[in-house]
């Protein structure tokens, strides 16, 4: 987003119009492609270089200081130069003085990151350098005069047609650009007489090996081994971050950054340098002198390391993270929100998708990442795609709470007074306050239910949730139930005389003051299949606040919510969620909020309420005791969060035992996202990626019975459908209609 | 170190429309003949007793025979059997620019130094890095791009690749 522009609705409409339909197709293409290439070498051995690359990261970020020291030594004694910069201005005015010493004209470059970190081709340019950019998807950004859209693909959000308009309008060929190959040919000759022309070549480097002062260049073009190799004096630009010890270490990320990026098993071309390099330089001033024209030029070789932000990074343990990253693009690509409107919106200065957010705090500062970061909504799909495990999520959470943190605390106050948790220092805005208290809401809209609904959907009330909250009035609020599953179920007895095994079943937010359907199903459902259920008097998880970026509303949650099912734990009772969120809170984000001890306490003794029935039906209980599916059709949408816990398949596994024909969704979120959905700013982008899970369905829905695990998934089916979506769990209601 | 199988390096090879062929090393200069579309130009092979002198391809080129070749053949001492890939190193003899610049790009490797899987090919590469011969390109395929709106082969590298395998003397 390189004009900075403020993400609004109409920023957004906009995107989604002009390049949304180009981002969805080659972002899901690279997605679809990563999947396949995981299952064909195997889960298991994907997982084992996933771990590996990841052990081989940190302990190369906690040992960097010594890692650069060898670098230098390493490429000094191969005869090239090592420069540390301390930012880009730094390294730029470096690269300047390289290509004066060299009296260079031009410099060709293929892609980098980094290059376009330090806005390396204005600063070049500016000192009167020609500057090439010689990658495909490069050239035609810098053609375009655009900013990348995407860490792997930067022009995927330009379509043929589009490329052809620009080129033909550019350059004035003779012959019409019309397809893929002619452009093809044409950008290669014309960059391959650049690059034969240029006096100094700039590459990145993926990976910089320190032992021997080798870069590790992955490409599919053959760019990159252009620009290394032609010109006699080679740049290479590299954060300090792509430090690994040596070639021992490259092995798993040959493995997994191509097939994350864009599901390849291999890249077309993965360059192993260790420059200077042998090859001949080429004299074309002696153009029929054998020899490649015997020159006598010698080669020169320069690594520049640049810093700009990142040694503060390594210091600081949220942010540390984000230095593992290989920039292969999953985290974007599996990303719904980007998969609709891409990296111009879901960006910042020079990075895109969820990884961003990291990215762009720590090296131009929490501003630029405040104006994309709501829109990762915490789904966790890019959890699992990450080659080096980060986790992106919490990368976003952490900056969204530095920057609730930073903004002036001017709100009014008075009207919020009741909804300002104590944890949060006074910046953090009012609508989130309001949604990350939507406990404190729920509430009072139960106690005062159905008066309170009857007012929330007025149109008077609804515009001023608009004005003041940012809550879009298209959206259907949720109706609040005067009676809660927990006074439901405080109201009866249990049916279960010897049970087998007890079960605290948590009442949810929603499941308990808006869902309350759900929460009783699952309680028969349990009883069922000889299990005591009791719902205990506990309040929410904390997910609420933490989508919100409150982290420390967070953490008190999470310390009462532990501490009252941590007793059940012990009492011998399994704790049993029919919200995937809120499960997914259990056994991922207390990994961060909770002591170790309690938090795998929790996550040990924490199941999913299908996950739960599978066990139970595993273990022999009797399936007849639940209503049978005789073939009926049901058309399942998993939860983004389940799914990341690998929990889809038991909701599956036990509708069909139990007779049922399941379809399943294959989008990767629903696009609601808890409070997403409501904001008016992104109702239009959570529609947009909310209908291609309804077109998925729509097909299916008149025969089949639609099922959605998450509060949310609900909602938005209900509203893109029609308003019958349910939980699985209700199909397996014993008392069900 | 165990050797990959000629056999399944050659499926590799068809999944990535690359051609392939196995001869005897006696009949390795009618093979490249036959292969080449001239003009052409070529890197000294790295192999004791193989040799592209008799081959109809011009060795150490000048920078305008470079330019106007249409294929390029030089040795690779490693291939990848489960993937296809073969090692262009950074030598004297220019094979970087031979492996690049022609459209066609006809490699030489021999059974012998065929490795089952990129873990065994590291393996090799460790052992060469340890021997300081520390550049190699690991080359899958013809080079290709997404960039320009739809998959196209040949982009700053070769459109089309062939591999002659040469069989050890039995
Ligand atoms: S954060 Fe992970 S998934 Fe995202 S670009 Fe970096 S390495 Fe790839």
């Amino acid at each position: 987003m390189s004009e900075s522009q403020q993400l609004d609705a109409d920023r957004i409409r906009t995107l989604l119009e002009s390049e949304g339909d180009e981002i969805k197709e080659n972002t899901r293409l690279f997605n679809s492609e990563r999947y396949n290439a995981v299952k064909a070498v195997g889960e298991g051995a994907h997982e084992d270089n996933r771990s590996q690359a990841r052990e081989i990261k940190a302990d190369a970020i906690e040992r960097l200081p010594e890692l650069i020291d060898r670098t230098r030594k390493a490429v000094e004694a191969n005869g090239g130069t090592v420069y540390v910069a301390d930012d880009a201005e730094d390294a730029n005015r470096y690269l300047a003085e390289v290509a004066d010493d060299v009296d260079a004209d031009s410099v060709v470059k293929s892609k980098s990151m980094t290059t376009e970190e330090m806005d390396l081709n204005e600063a070049l340019e500016a000192d009167g350098f020609d500057v090439w950019e010689t990658d495909l998807g490069e050239f035609v950004i810098q053609v375009a005069e655009e900013a990348p859209s995407h860490i792997v693909g930067p022009s995927l959000h330009k379509s043929r047609e589009e490329i052809t308009k620009l080129f033909e309008e550019e350059f004035d060929p003779d012959e019409s650009l019309d397809s893929a190959e002619k452009l093809t040919a044409f950008a290669r000759e014309y960059l391959g007489e650049c690059i034969d022309d240029a006096e100094v070549g700039v590459t990145g480097a993926n990976f910089v090996l320190a032992e021997s002062g080798s870069i590790a260049l992955v490409t599919n073009e053959g760019n990159a081994r252009k620009c290394a190799s032609i010109p006699d004096t080679h740049v290479a630009v590299a954060g300090i971050e792509k430090i690994i010890p040596s070639i021992a270490e490259l092995e798993p990320f040959a493995e997994l950054i191509s097939r994350s990026a864009t599901g390849q098993d291999i890249p077309q071309y993965l360059s192993l340098l260790t420059p200077p390099v042998d090859t001949p330089a080429i004299d074309f001033d002696s153009s029929d002198e054998p020899h490649f024209g015997n020159g006598d030029a010698d080669r020169d070789f320069h690594l520049v390391l640049l810093d700009n932000g990142r040694r503060e990074m390594c210091e600081d343990d949220d942010l540390r993270e984000t230095l593992y990253c290989i920039r292969c693009g999953a985290c974007a690509n599996s990303c719904a929100n980007f998969q609709s409107v891409g990296g111009h919106a879901f960006g910042g200065e020079t990075y895109t998708g969820g990884i961003a957010t990291g990215w762009e705090a720590g090296i131009e500062g929490n501003d630029v990442a405040a104006e994309f970061n709501d829109l990762c909504t915490g789904c966790s799909r890019c959890v699992n795609a990450c080659p080096v495990k980060i986790d992106i999520p919490w990368i976003n959470t952490v900056v969204r709470d530095r920057i609730n943190r930073g903004k002036d605390p001017g709100f009014d106050d008075v009207l919020v007074d009741g909804l300002v948790p104590d944890e949060e220092e006074p910046g953090t805005s009012l609508r989130k306050r309001f949604f990350g208290n939507f406990e404190a809401v729920a509430r009072i809209g139960s106690a005062t239910a159905p008066l309170s609904n009857a007012v929330a959907s007025t149109g008077p009330a609804r515009k001023v949730m608009e004005s003041v909250l940012g809550i879009d009035a298209r959206r259907d609020l949720p109706a609040f139930r005067r009676t809660t599953l927990r006074e439901w179920a405080a109201s009866r007895e249990s049916r279960v005389a010897d049970p087998e095994r007890r079960v605290a079943l948590y009442p949810d937010v929603y499941t308990n003051y808006v869902r309350a359907e759900r929460g009783k199903a699952a309680v028969r459902v349990l009883e069922a299949l000889d299990c005591e259920v009791v719902v205990p008097d506990v309040g929410g998880s904390g997910r609420a606040p933490l989508s919100q970026g409150m982290i420390a509303t967070a953490e008190k949650k999470a310390e009462t919510v532990a501490e009252s099912l941590l007793t059940y734990v012990e009492d011998g009772y399994d704790v049993v969620a029919v919200e995937p969120s809120d499960l997914a809170m259990f056994r991922r984000e207390y990994e961060k909020l909770l002591p170790e001890a309690a938090y795998e306490r929790l996550d040990g003794n924490s199941y999913e309420v299908l996950e739960y029935a599978y066990g139970l039906l595993e273990n022999g209980a009797d399936p007849d005791a639940l209503p049978a599916g005789d073939g009926d059709g049901v058309a399942y949408h998993s939860h983004c969060q389940q799914r990341t816990l690998g929990l889809e398949g038991y909701t599956e596994a036990v509708l069909e035992r139990l007779g049922y024909d399941v379809f399943t969704s294959d989008v990767e979120c629903c696009g609601m996202a808890g409070s997403f959905g409501y904001k008016s700013e992104y109702y239009d982008l959570s529609i947009d990626v909310g209908e291609t899970l309804a077109d998925q369905f729509e097909g299916a829905a008149d025969e089949r019975t639609v099922v959605a695990s998450g509060t949310s998934c609900m909602e938005q089916l209900d509203s893109l459908l029609s308003p019958e979506t349910r939980h699985p769990v209700e199909l397996l209601d014993p008392e069900r209609q | 170190m165990s050797t990959g199988s000629v056999e399944k390096f050659q499926q590799s090879l068809s999944r990535l429309d690359t051609a392939s062929t196995a001869v005897a090393p006696d009949e390795l200069v009618s093979t490249v003949a036959d292969l080449v579309e001239p003009p052409a130009v070529g890197a000294e092979l790295p192999f004791d007793g193989l040799s592209l002198a008799d081959a109809p391809v011009t060795l150490d080129p000048s920078p305008s025979r470079l330019s106007e070749a249409v294929t390029g053949v030089s040795g690779s001492r490693m291939g990848i059997a489960s993937l296809g890939t073969v090692a262009v190193e950074s030598r004297a003899e220019g094979d970087e620019f031979i492996a690049l610049y022609p459209e066609r790009h006809v490699v030489v490797v021999r059974a012998s130094d065929l490795r089952t899987d990129l873990s065994d090919a590291f393996g090799w590469l460790r052992a060469e890095f340890e021997e300081d011969r520390q550049s190699f390109i690991l080359a899958t395929g013809p080079s290709s791009t997404g960039d320009m709106g739809a998959l196209v082969q040949g982009v700053h590298g070769p459109e089309e690749v062939h591999v002659i395998i040469v069989r050890d003397n039995e």
